[in-house]
């Protein structure tokens, strides 16, 4: 499974802001691997959409690919100019689902035209054809009733709902990759729940590879294959997910790792990372992570460190990998993790669950007057 | 921390909030019922709709009530108050929002944000006295003096955040409502604010109404927890007792949800899905019962029953 869909090597981008570049993408490189899904993790700012951006064509005005290349299926992505050149790849074979679905559907059309629409400029189908489609989609995707739903507008369903239509859009047009930017942050825990299901379900049946953005480590840890940390524009650490969880090695890996809740002694205090990240219109020097590490060495402040192999597939960028480094542990707090988290499932399993476990997602109506 | 038990704050009685009138009407919260007692966290939390933001407004006075009573420090608040009671009620009770870019007057200074309520209410001597409260609480905040100065689009979310935190305590409250305080919020920052408020309500003994959607944010910091849907509390407990016993088949199912960071874990578990139709109240009619001390759920007879047997078997598998 480890044939290449996209390539990307030593790829820099740059804003000009106010007569300023902004350095929002510092050297780069990643495989993503067919049908696999590789997720992205880092804090705000770090670089993750802009990273995406740059994959269908999106940057806005002001920025460009100041450096590397980008390559898709024999096509040289990051030579594309024109939007006519991104015709035919951006939204058809790699598309993209943003945060707030509010803003990819269009208020005034029906759900149901807004598929079918996609369908026809797409799958060049009839428009008959692609509301059969269209309804078959949205029944894919957890739509109760859908054929009856087909002539509702967005604002007549709930938040969750207008994700997974705008999810059905994306699929409409057969994507290879589908890139998720946040698609859950907004929603609350039982719906980004079922959404990351249906994610995953769906890729295995219809064999897309996703990319999938989020800031919270959590949320990764059921569905990716590979997990990617990004810190101030670069990428950090790249592992599978047992990896990354188990057997992280970049002390900012530690760190957001460290901040997860579950982990927080009650009535203690939530581990922060303390500082802010560096400033991206100037140069970093060393590693852009060294002044808020506390495990930060003398070179860290001097060289930038190189990507360290860990595994075949597991790399980091930090001097602790290097022969001449002392041996330090991962923090206390994320040692164990597997074991730890275990134990408080056993405790909170202790009584007989009597729910249904089924697919049933249909939205029930209020049930009052 | 030890919470007084017999301090009761905030007292919710038979609460119902509907909007609308006549065949339009939509009754949006119904037969809440809870106290919150002073220095304690206690959080509501429910799928997006169920109700939560609209019992927190209708706490502050913002949202009308159509029946039951809301008690704060022993006088009901949702009516005609006097004026003096009023200001009184409104300086105790606070509010921090969930959006921090949303809810700051983008063209006022952090100093006179920050310092709306002291005017508003007269609460300072001299101008030297009011400086002099601004600029500690910026400096508890994590902030300088030298950004009082500055307009709410020079900071950071997190640093926003902060802003509407020092706004609200600034008033000494003895209870703040923060609705999502966090959720627009990155990972670390989260953490910093999080922080922030343990801190105060350990200096203070402040209590916290608090509205989340992220289920592990909730458990590490609130002392009780209520649950609920459709705008009706299903179940309320302390926050281990909840997460460790949670009785109600939709209490079951949102703890499920809650991601797990561990990839081994996280891969095994299974989604559990609530059908409310599994409850049959065409003849026994249900209401809010307490099961085990301090536990309360929505129930039966039938299911009081059910669930009595359920903690019964627990507790005599943990002797
Ligand atoms: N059009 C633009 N002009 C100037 N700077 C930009 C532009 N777009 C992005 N940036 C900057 O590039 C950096 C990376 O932004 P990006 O949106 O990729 O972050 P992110 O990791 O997706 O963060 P978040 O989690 O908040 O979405 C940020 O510092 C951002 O301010
Ligand atoms: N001013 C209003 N007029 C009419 N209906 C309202 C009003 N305010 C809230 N509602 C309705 O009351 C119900 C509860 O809304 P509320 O905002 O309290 O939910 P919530 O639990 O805070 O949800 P979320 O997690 O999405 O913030 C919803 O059905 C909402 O549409
Ligand atoms: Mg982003
Ligand atoms: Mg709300």
């Amino acid at each position: 499974m480890t044939e290449n869909i996209l390539t990307v090597k030593d790829l820099s981008v740059g804003f000009q802001v106010r007569g300023k570049e902004l350095k929002a993408i510092r050297n780069v490189s990643l495989e993503l691997h067919d049908q696999e899904i590789f997720a992205i993790v880092g804090e705000s700012g770090s670089g993750k959409s802009v990273l995406t951006k740059t994959f269908t064509g999106m940057l806005e005005q002001n920025g460009s690919i100041t450096h590397g290349t980008i390559d898709y299926k024999g096509k040289r992505l990051s030579d594309l100019k024109k939007d006519k050149q991104w015709e035919g790849i951006r939204g058809k074979e790699i598309a993209t689902i943003f945060q707030d679905p509010m803003t990819s559907l269009d208020p005034i059309k029906t759900i149901g035209s807004q598929i079918a629409e996609v369908i026809i400029k797409h799958q060049g189908k009839s428009k008959s054809e692609a509301k059969k489609l269209a309804i078959e989609l949205m029944d894919r995707t957890g739509i109760p009733n859908a054929a009856d739903r087909y002539d509702e507008y967005p604002f007549e369903y709930s938040g969750g709902m207008r994700q997974r239509i705008v999810i059905a859009i994306a699929l409409a047009c057969h994507p290879n990759i589908l890139i998720c930017d946040e698609p859950t942050t907004a929603l609350d825990v039982t719906i980004q729940a079922q959404i990351l299901e249906l994610i995953k379900e769906l890729q295995r049946e219809y064999k897309f590879t996703t990319i999938f953005i989020t800031h919270d480590l959590g949320v990764v840890a059921s569905i990716a294959d590979r997990i990617a940390v990004m810190y101030s524009g670069e990428i950090i650490e790249v592992g599978t997910c047992d990896e990354i969880f188990y057997n992280p090695r970049h002390p900012y890996t530690w760190s957001l790792l460290s901040s997860l809740p579950q982990l927080a002694q009650k009535g203690g205090d939530l581990y922060s990372i303390p500082g802010t990240p560096p400033s991206l219109y100037k140069d970093i020097e060393g590693d852009a992570f060294a002044p808020r590490n506390p495990f930060a060495m003398k070179v860290d402040f001097e060289a930038e460190p190189p990507m360290f192999q860990v595994s075949p597939t597991h790399f980091a960028k930090t001097w602790l990998l290097d022969p001449r480094a002392p041996r330090v542990e991962k923090p206390a707090l994320i040692q164990n993790l597997h074991e730890r988290f275990e134990q408080t499932l056993v405790k909170d399993n202790q009584l007989d669950h009597d729910v249904k476990v089924e697919e049933n997602l249909e939205d029930e109506e209020h049930d009052r007057k | 921390m030890t919470v007084n038990k017999k301090d009761v704050l905030l007292s919710l009685r038979d609460l119902e909030i509907s909007f609308g009138e006549g065949k339009n009407k939509f009754v949006a919260v119904q037969d809440v019922n809870f106290d919150i007692y002073r220095g304690e966290t206690f959080s509501l939390v429910g799928e997006s709709g169920s109700g939560k933001t609209t019992i927190g407004r209708a706490v502050l006075g913002i949202n009308p009530t159509s029946n039951g009573t809301i008690t704060f420090n022993g006088t009901q608040i949702n009516k005609k108050l006097s004026r003096h009671q009023e200001q009184d009620v409104s300086r105790k009770i606070q509010m921090i929002f969930q959006d921090p870019s949303a809810s700051l007057n983008e063209r006022a200074t952090i100093d006179y944000i920050i310092s709306e309520g002291l005017y508003n209410f007269n609460l300072f001597d001299s101008e030297e006295d009011r400086l002099q409260k601004v600029t500690q609480i910026i400096e508890e905040v994590g902030l300088l003096p030298e950004h009082l100065y500055r307009y709410p689009h020079e900071f950071s979310g997190g640093q926003r955040q902060r802003i509407g935190i020092a706004r609200a305590l600034i008033m000494q409250p003895e209870l703040v409502v923060a609705d999502e305080p966090i959720s627009a919020l990155d990972v670390s920052i989260r953490a910093q604010v999080l922080n922030l408020l343990k801190k105060f309500q350990r200096e203070s003994n402040l209590t916290y109404l608090f509205i989340a959607h992220d289920l592990s944010v909730v458990h590490f910091i609130s002392d009780r927890i209520a649950v609920i849907r459709n705008g009706r509390i299903l179940e309320l407990a302390e926050t281990e007792e909840l997460f460790n016993n949670p009785l109600h088949p939709y209490t079951q199912a949102l703890l499920s949800a809650v991601p797990i960071p561990d990839p081994k874990l996280a891969r095994e578990k299974k989604l559990l899905v609530y059908d409310p139709k599994m409850h049959d109240y065409s003849v026994d009619k249900p209401s809010f019962v307490e099961v085990k001390p301090g536990h309360f759920i929505y129930a039966n007879a039938p299911e009081e029953e059910h669930y009595r047997q359920l903690l019964d078997k627990q507790a005599q598998g943990v002797n």
